[in-house]
């Protein structure tokens, strides 16, 4: 299929980007969406033009690498797939397809499609794990958890850090990305111990870091590529006046 | 041959650790603080020795290539990590496990090194349990498990078909935590150029700012790789796109041996290759087979739809073949299984080159929820790549190139042959021989970065708490600044009309072709010749837009396929001298009237580590002989 391709150019951080328009004939629709970009970078290197910067790694929907707005949705029309998953089955002959970066605040523009996500460490940092060292954990059978709770951990853990709920909030909040971790622990026996310290630091360093408020909009749960509910975020909440 | 101590403690197999662990030189906490060490990767080795290492108070410097350490490919990991935990109560033990894995590397894995790691596994599910990892439970609250493919006990914990994914953000969250505390500082989006040592001894570290294109010297009193494998040489592969091997290729060429490098693990259950544009294989877990079975059509070319093929016109040929394991042989067995009827003509799927894993059965009899239970994410994955559900008709899979066992040989510390250089999980050759059994690497990937490391590399710093911090304006890290920059202008220069990814492509096909799950001597001298030209090509007619100063993806691939021309040359030459079937390493000069790999103790049970001898020079070959004492080699059978 013929395809035309409206992608966001900027040279870097401080550069004024734009929409650079590109054709390209012979899509196949078995592509992936990257394996299609991967197709006009090869085409822009041959002309001796500077390919469209993304980021990308596992290329199994997984590592949170990728990420790129796609006709207005995060990750692309399509549900529940990052964009290393997108086939170009959705597509068709003659389409135009605008691709942008992340936009918000707390993910400035690095180059083309790249963004700067290193907020989303900051906020791991602050508090999302278990202070224990290596050698001091009692033996795993020791620690009973309620299977159902657990499983509840498991659908909350498995953010893959991607940043599209930030980019389809519009006030950019983390609150999705927040709760996941928040309600992951908060689930756990091993978890509750210093849960309140967790909750309390990493919802400052949220608010420190620019990222807007929760207006129940539900954006982030409709675009969040591994489903995660918006319940973790009443979950979050609840955990937070707890702490004070 | 005298430059291979490997530092096996003497002692019984079973007391090794716990004796070398007693005896070991330690740093007194208040030197730890004024001791640098640098780790390069973040997967579960890399962030585990680098939270761990924090932990006891060394001033740690973590580099990754990735944006963020959460992304390392760990993550990818499916299907489950062993312990010896015996919950069971199916007759495990830690000799068993380590048998396993003995067994399983088809004798060519030093015995110590696997029984430690084997002796490691349950500290390593007690840690992650305590970090928050969400393994699945039983109802009671205890921790569930799963059998996985080579072994008969049920010994592998699991998080769905995600498990490598929690135990890397496991380690991640550890690893956050002592960048909290100051112990650790993170540097990502760095490459790794060059290794630096000074007056025999790793020092140090060239890396490039990926965002900015700047050289930076990051100087240490030691230096760990936690760089992974080397499986893109194959270009298709289930690695992520951006795995490589040049981290430890460039240290390998600082004097550093690397160790049976043809030993590479074809995974059997892989979506197969649907089309040419294709940037990777996505990996179906292992586990799959436990309640999948493996078959393809009694006739040639049946195109008939795998639901209209009656039970007895299927072949079921893992299980005619096995019978004892069925569809749970290894890997290797179970890849080669599959190739042979394919290329016999049975394969299913447009090109032929793919064959059933069928959930017919295990449906009807569990129950759909139950299947969804275990497989829910794999299925769901499957379909998204696909278009074919899972549910109502088979999977079609086929092998790719999926784990190195080969790497940098280390001695039992997990040092290289360069003193202060360490490598540990996938980068380092040690635990699995010639064939890794399932679920085994999260294990030793989390031992060696947890519980290994940690306490090894003490017997060497004790000696170095009066060495000063390592200043970086010396001549050793000029020369090596200046000889990466010089590389890498030497590659923007060519100015050909190819992309590198074009080249890497192309040489992932010859190795997939003449030395992957099978190879011959006509073979592997014909790729070493096909090599040797496309390389002369790659230096002639590659292109790379944008320059060194800037982001620039396109010399970051380049770097690393030219890197990948040395190291493809380097497997090669020990397919080539390793003249016997061992493991993955399947040479058709030597098998058994059925097929079956045929190993050749009485002249190859040795590691070979290969050192580097200079530009265009042979690799020269020193072995470590493989001394079995707790263990009897024996023909791995799985009948």
């Amino acid at each position: 299929m013929k395809l035309t391709l409206k992608i966001w150019r900027q040279k870097n951080a401080k550069a004024k980007g734009i929409f650079a328009t590109y054709k390209m004939e012979d899509v196949s629709h078995e592509m992936s969406f990257l394996e299609m970009l991967d197709a006009l970078n090869k085409n822009l290197v041959g002309e001796d033009k500077d390919p469209v910067a993304f980021d990308h790694d596992c290329r199994e929907g997984i590592c949170g690498s990728c990420g790129m707005y796609i006709n207005g949705h995060p990750h692309g029309p399509v549900p529940a797939v990052t964009t290393c998953h997108l086939s170009m089955r959705y597509f068709s002959d003659g389409d135009t397809i605008w691709i942008e970066p992340w936009r918000a605040k707390p993910f400035p523009v690095i180059k083309d499609l790249i963004v700067d996500r290193s907020a989303f460490d900051k906020i791991q940092i602050a508090g999302g794990f278990i202070s224990v060292n290596a050698g001091a954990a009692p033996e795993a059978n020791s620690i009973l958890a309620e299977k159902k709770k657990s499983d509840k951990a498991f659908d909350s853990s498995i953010c893959i850090g991607c940043g599209a709920c930030v980019a389809a909030c519009k006030n950019a909040s983390a609150m999705l990305f927040v709760s996941a971790k928040i309600s992951q622990f908060a689930l756990l026996p091993q978890g509750r111990i210093e849960a309140k310290e967790r909750v309390r630091a990493m919802v400052e360093k949220m608010d420190e870091l620019g990222f807007g408020n929760c207006s129940n909009t539900g954006a982030c749960e409709a675009e969040c590529p591994k489903q995660i509910k918006l319940t973790n975020i009443s979950r979050l909440n609840r955990e937070y006046y707890k702490a004070y | 041959m005298g430059k291979l101590v490997s530092k096996i403690p003497e002692g019984p197999l079973a007391q090794k650790w716990t004796r070398y662990k007693a005896s070991v030189k330690l740093v007194n906490p208040a030197n730890k603080k004024k001791i640098e060490i640098i780790v390069v990767g973040t997967g579960l080795s890399g962030a585990g020795a680098a939270s761990a290492l924090g932990e006891l108070g060394y001033s740690v410097k973590n580099f990754c290539y990735q944006d963020s350490p959460r992304r390392a490919h760990s993550v990818a990991a499916q299907g489950g990590i062993n312990a010896a935990k015996n919950y069971q109560n199916d007759g495990d033990s830690t000799f068993r496990l380590f048998y396993d894995m003995i067994k399983g590397g088809d004798y060519r894995a030093r015995e110590a090194n696997v029984y430690r790691a084997a002796e490691v596994s349950n500290q390593v599910i007690d840690h992650f349990t305590a970090l928050g990892v969400p393994f699945a439970r039983d109802y009671g609250g205890t921790l569930d498990t799963r059998s996985f493919g080579g072994v008969q006990v049920s010994r592998t914990f699991y998080a769905k078909g995600q498990t490598g994914q929690q135990c890397l953000l496991g380690c991640y969250s550890s690893l956050n935590r002592q960048i909290k505390k100051g112990n650790v500082k993170m540097y990502p989006r760095r490459e790794m150029l060059d290794l630096i040592v000074i007056d025999g001894k790793a020092r140090g570290i060239i890396t490039r700012n990926l965002i900015t294109g700047e050289m930076e010297r990051h100087g240490a009193h030691a230096v760990v790789l936690a760089t992974g494998g080397y499986g893109t040489i194959y270009y298709l592969s289930t690695l992520a796109v951006n795995s490589n091997a040049s981290a430890a290729w460039k240290a390998h060429k600082k004097g550093a041996f690397f160790a049976n490098p043809s030993f590479v693990q074809i995974h059997p259950t892989c979506v197969p290759q649907l089309n040419e544009f294709q940037s990777k294989l996505t990996l179906m877990s292992e586990s799959l087979r436990n309640d999948g079975r493996v078959w393809v059509p009694k006739t040639k070319k049946d195109k008939r739809p795998a639901n209209e093929i009656p039970e007895e016109e299927r072949d079921y040929f893992l299980e005619r073949r096995y019978p004892a394991f069925g569809n749970l042989v290894p890997r290797d067995v179970a890849s080669r299984a599959a190739k042979e009827r394919c290329d016999a003509g049975y394969g299913v799927g447009e090109t032929g080159l793919s064959v059933n894993l069928d959930f017919r059965d295990a449906i009807n009899k569990q129950g759909k929820k139950a299947i969804e239970n275990k497989y829910g994410n794999l299925f769901e994955m499957y379909k998204t790549i696909t278009g074919s559900d899972p549910y109502e008709e088979p999977m079609r899979i086929y092998p790719a190139g999926h784990y190195t066992m080969g790497g940098l040989w280390v001695d039992y510390e997990l040092m290289t042959t360069i003193p202060g250089l360490y490598a540990v999980g996938e980068a380092n050759f040690s635990d699995h021989g010639a064939n890794r059994l399932g679920a085994s690497s999260l294990m030793q990937a989390a031992g060696d970065g947890y519980f290994v490391l940690p306490n090894t590399i003490s017997n060497y710093l004790a000696d170095e708490i009066r060495v000063p911090r390592i200043t970086t304006d010396t001549p050793e890290f000029e020369a090596a600044e200046k000889a990466a920059v010089e590389k890498l202008t030497r590659l923007l220069s060519v100015k050909g009309k190819q992309t590198a990814a074009s080249f890497h492509k192309r040489l992932g096909k010859i190795m997939w072709d003449y030395a992957g799950m099978t190879r011959n001597e006509a073979g592997l001298m014909k790729a070493l010749e096909l090599i040797r030209e496309l390389r002369t090509e790659f230096w002639k007619d590659l292109n790379i837009p944008g320059t060194i100063g800037e982001l620039n993806m396109e010399l970051e691939k380049a770097g690393r396929v030219s890197d990948y021309f040395e190291l493809a040359e380097l497997l090669i030459t020990d397919a080539l001298n390793r003249k016997e079937s061992c493991g993955a390493h399947f040479r058709e000069e030597y098998q058994t009237p059925d097929g079956e790999a045929l190993r050749n103790d009485e002249e190859f049970a040795y590691v070979a580590a290969w050192e580097y001898a200079g530009e265009g020079k042979p690799h020269i070959l020193h072995k470590e002989d493989l001394r079995f004492e707790e263990v009897e080699m024996k023909v791995r059978s799985y009948k």
